[in-house]
């Protein structure tokens, strides 16, 4: 799906949250110049092509308690990945999972999952899940727990392609 | 505040998704065994309390257009800060962690297209004499990640 100026003006109005009122989505349309129909419409198309994964809420989870996150990453073989690498997307404390390449002699790498727990002893078992999952099909890993914030901007869009 | 029994069941069905109606609170809070009223104040509450981060639409950044890309460096521990300073100060990074590893610098580059990408990493390489390694997705597994509330 191409997305057209009015979905981009739609997405630079939500992106930073829905107005908390009985007809939020009445409201933006007015504020966009838009029927609400037509707000539903584009909306859901673009849910439908996965421009908007989802339209949620998304709780805080160091407030929730889950304060340590490790970034694992593991050695899988090439032969398996596509096929344990869903299987580990699937566990429901993995919050990012993807292949990346490795980057030889140093890094050998392949599979990348966050993994989110309420302190590091607990997400060194999740991490024991994950292995026990991959099993043979995974050579080595590691988890590189983030000890600062450098910088963090969030998604910026592009204003020239309007 | 504390959220209580109430709001965290909100928090865990809320994860699931949020209708697009004409009515949204009205047909959540009917599948919850609320009011809409009382659901809107307590997401109002716990927004204002920061319990929640976001609520809304959640883009996938990749098809809005541009190209990203996970980076890593190992920095010298005697250089560390002045390495953050070059690499803070593009504006193509996005975020940037340091991590308890060799490899001790971690951002993501976000630019238009995938030859920016090549270029930035370049440019920094030889601004800050520490190799930049591009670790590009290539594949992305569907996750189901919730916060237990």
């Amino acid at each position: 799906m191409i997305i057209d100026a009015t979905d981009r003006r739609i997405i630079e109005a939500t992106q930073a949250g829905l107005p908390l009122v009985p007809h939020p989505y009445a409201q933006i349309a007015r504020d966009l110049g838009l029927s609400e129909t037509d707000l539903h419409d584009r909306l859901r198309a673009m849910q439908d092509s996965g421009i908007i994964r989802r339209i949620a809420v998304a709780p805080n989870h160091y407030k929730l308690g889950m304060t340590a996150n490790g970034m694992s990453v593991w050695d899988v073989a090439d032969d398996r990945i596509a096929d344990l690498g869903q299987k580990v997307g699937n566990l429901d404390f993995v919050s990012h999972c993807y292949e990346r390449p490795r980057a030889l002699p140093g890094w050998p790498y392949n599979l990348f999952a966050m993994l989110h727990g309420s302190s590091r002893a607990e997400v060194e078992t999740l991490r024991d899940q994950v292995a026990g999952l991959l099993g043979d099909a995974c050579r080595g890993h590691d988890i590189l727990y983030s000890t600062q914030i450098l910088k963090k901007t969030g998604l910026r869009l592009r204003q020239n392609k309007a | 505040m504390t959220p209580d029994d109430t709001d965290r069941r909100i928090l865990n069905h809320l994860q699931e998704g949020f209708p697009i109606a004409t009515d949204p609170f009205a047909v959540a809070a009917a599948e919850l065994g609320l009011e809409e009223s009382d659901l809107i104040a307590r997401l109002q509450a716990m927004r204002d309390a920061r319990i929640i981060t976001r609520f809304g639409p959640f883009f996938d950044a990749a098809a809005l257009g541009g190209d990203f890309c996970l980076c890593a460096m190992e920095v010298p521990e005697d250089r560390f800060d002045a390495v953050a300073g070059m690499v803070n100060a593009r504006p193509e990074v996005a975020h940037n962690y340091r991590r308890d590893h060799r490899l001790n610098m971690w951002f993501v580059l976000a630019t238009e297209t995938p030859e920016e990408i090549d270029r930035v990493a370049r440019d920094l390489t030889g601004q800050t004499g520490c190799e930049v390694l591009c670790f590009p997705k290539l594949r992305e597994f569907f996750v189901r990640f919730r916060v237990a509330a």
